[in-house]
């Protein structure tokens, strides 16, 4: 056998083989696992689409959702032509109007303004709070007692209730110091992240209090790093997953809470669109304009879906044990 | 378990002392005056006595401490006298009288000062009394549907895994879980009511089923408001059920059942399903004060002048203390069943144990 293919060099043999692909990103994987989950791809790609689009909105459809057209009031859709022809719709109005002219598409897009707005400062108003609260709890052995009774108290209060309640005695003095629409959004913010942040609180403390009797975090203290560095530098890394996951709960949560205060009548003012205003206005003639329910109500049903779904394909996405599977 | 369920029901009293400082502090802080509808002809030293008689001239502690004392000891009292008196179930009793005290002007016994409503000028305990057999019907209900929906999904979406009914089932609970009650009512509304003209869209509360035909309408009435509710209980609980059915079915036991020649159904039905209720019932236990919180937006709907639709009223009419009432039985409601579902899971799961 003179074939030089089979003939084996010794020196190669024990030489280092480089690894056939590069090494791949956490996030690689993590987002190799996301693609998987249909749902999750649907839902996140629905919260981009819906956030671009109350972004972007007003600068491509520049009708004023305020301005008044008392001749053009209760303009059917466009697309209820298409099975009777006697009802009267617009080109210019693909959505249609409300009894006082508004043009709706202009006021879904308003509206979804306020709800996103409420929705992702509450979320990241509550995700501070609860990670702030879950961290000191976790970390602190002094603190954890107390923040965690404290933590018991807050979930057992009833928070709809107290919501409203709340809502309801601050209006005034906050209206009079931020103008009506600056004052409602502080309010609804600050009261729906004061009182959602307990389940982030509980989910970061537990995992801190695991990580933190991990070698890696033992070698940290001992080169001598301060606490508040191994929290920035160490733990929060490590639970950046739990905080994704609860970040879109508290996201849906939010969306719902704004609309179904609005929706009661203690939300914003009534010239100031969003969502669960929009509903609650168009519930008492939907016999003969159920657009103007359906509209409003599928916004906020498919964002909350989305957000929920996103959910789930992170949770799956962003577990190792699961990854991969 | 005896001493962990004394431990809880002795830490569950500072809770709800904290709960109603949160309230009160909170209502304190309300603007608006019982006095504003009484006409501007009535000097303000009688609006001023008006005042007082409603309790509101003494010292803020002085206003909480009565009203605690209102709440946990008049009020008890009269319940039992009530039932000492009137009720069927104690009548036989003799009369106890423990809320009346000795008024040494007019030399007699006269009841004591009950906590009044600021709208209606009567006992809001009797307001709340009233109202309460709507939401429990209405919402009692909707949690059993809603429960004995949710419970087979559950078990059939984890045992066949990843099959087009467990697809479908994830499907339907994550709309369900997703869509609003205020929502799904006007919906439901629009489409039964409305369009097929099937069921009445309101919730008739003064109707009296005296009959067969009477008994159908109220079915008939409440089958909306309970869908609604249900919708968003089976969302929650058929998911969790699909969860802890998953964690078990995976276990070594079940292999170890299988192995020794049960039979599948017992398998599944007995062993299975007997494991993953611990959680499940613990998560019913929690979720029936949430869904009486979530009744407020169905009962504003439909039209049920049940606790939550009180709530709103009262609110809006700036009825402080029925607004303080209200709020603390939902929070007595949620600590109760705190505690159930605490006491409850160490009942069923023998490895929990708390002392």
């Amino acid at each position: 056998m003179t074939d030089t293919a089979n003939e084996i060099d010794p020196y190669a043999a024990l030489q280092d083989k480089e690894p056939g692909t590069p090494p791949r990103n956490q996030w690689l994987d993590v987002w190799d696992q996301f693609k998987k989950h249909k749902g999750a791809v649907f839902g996140g790609g629905f919260l981009v689409f819906i956030t671009l689009a109350v972004l972007l909105g007003p600068y491509l459809w520049t009708v004023d959702a305020q301005k008044l057209d008392i001749r053009n009031k209760n303009v059917r859709p466009i697309w209820t032509a298409l099975f009777s022809s006697d009802v009267k719709t617009l080109w210019a109005r693909p959505f249609g109007t409300d009894n006082l002219g508004r043009d709706l598409l202009a006021q879904m897009i308003a509206g979804g303004r306020a709800s996103m707005a409420v929705g992702w400062t509450a979320m990241l108003l509550s995700l501070s709070i609860g990670t702030g609260v879950g961290v000191a709890a976790g970390y602190f052995k002094r603190l954890d007692g107390l923040l965690m009774r404290l933590t018991d108290l807050f979930l057992s209060l009833p928070i709809l209730p107290l919501l409203l309640v709340a809502v309801t005695l601050f209006r005034q003095p906050l209206r009079a110091n931020f103008g009506p629409e600056g004052g409602m959004f502080i309010l609804i913010v600050v009261v729906v992240g004061l009182t959602s942040w307990m389940q982030t609180a509980r989910i970061v403390r537990g995992e801190i209090l695991a990580l933190k009797e991990r070698e890696f975090i033992l070698a940290a203290r001992s080169i001598g790093t301060t606490s508040g560095a191994i929290i920035r530098r160490h733990l929060l890394p490590n639970v950046i997953s739990p905080i994704m996951v609860s970040a879109t709960l508290g996201l849906a949560v939010a969306i719902i809470t704004e609309s179904a205060l609005s929706f009661l009548g203690v939300g914003f003012p009534s010239d100031f669109p969003t969502w669960g205003k929009m509903l609650a206005d168009a519930v008492p003639r939907m016999e003969e304009y159920p657009e103007r329910v359906l509209l409003p109500g599928i916004a906020i049903s498919l964002t909350v879906l989305g957000v929920n779904y996103l959910g789930d394909g992170l949770r799956d996405a962003l577990d190792p044990r699961i990854r991969g599977r | 378990m005896l001493t962990f369920t004394i431990r809880r029901l002795i830490t569950s009293i500072p809770t709800l002392l904290f709960i109603s400082i949160v309230i009160f502090g909170l209502l304190q802080l309300a603007p608006g005056d019982p006095m504003a509808q009484v006409p501007l002809t009535v000097p303000p030293e009688v609006k001023q006595k008006m005042r007082e008689a409603l309790g509101l001239g003494a010292p803020v502690h002085i206003q909480y401490l009565k009203w605690l004392n209102q709440f946990f000891i008049v009020e008890p009292q009269f319940l039992i006298d009530w039932m000492t008196r009137d009720s069927f179930l104690f009548g036989w009793l003799p009369d106890t009288q423990l809320s009346m005290v000795y008024d040494p002007e007019l030399e007699k016994l006269v009841p004591q000062q009950r906590n009044i409503s600021w709208q209606t000028r009567s006992p809001i305990m009797d307001i709340v009394i009233q109202r309460i057999p709507q939401t429990l019907w209405v919402v009692g209900l909707a949690y059993i549907v809603g429960i004995l929906i949710a419970l087979p999904i559950g078990i059939y979406s984890a045992y066949r895994h990843y099959s087009v009914f467990d697809q479908a089932g994830t499907f339907i609970t994550m709309v369900g879980f997703s869509i609003p009650p205020f929502f799904t009512g006007p919906l439901l509304i629009v489409i039964f009511s409305v369009t097929l003209g099937w069921l009445p869209s309101i919730y008739d509360t003064t109707h009296v089923v005296n009959d067969w035909a009477s008994f159908k309408y109220q079915l008939s009435q409440m089958i909306l408001p309970v869908m609604v509710l249900a919708l968003q209980t089976t969302a929650q609980i058929s998911r969790y059920m699909r969860a802890s059915m998953l964690d078990n079915l995976n276990q070594d036991y079940v292999r170890t059942a299988r192995a020794k020649g049960l039979k599948e159904g017992v398998v599944v039905m007995v062993h299975v399903l007997r494991n993953s209720m611990i959680p499940v019932i613990t998560v019913i236990a929690l979720g029936v004060p949430s869904i009486f919180g979530g009744a407020i937006i169905t009962e504003n709907v439909f039209g049920v002048n049940g606790i939550g639709q009180l709530l709103i009223t009262a609110l809006f009419a700036n009825d402080i203390p029925m607004v303080m009432t209200i709020t603390f039985i939902f929070a007595i409601m949620i600590v109760v069943f705190n505690l159930i579902a605490d006491v409850l899971y160490g009942v069923l799961d023998p490895r929990i144990r708390y002392d």
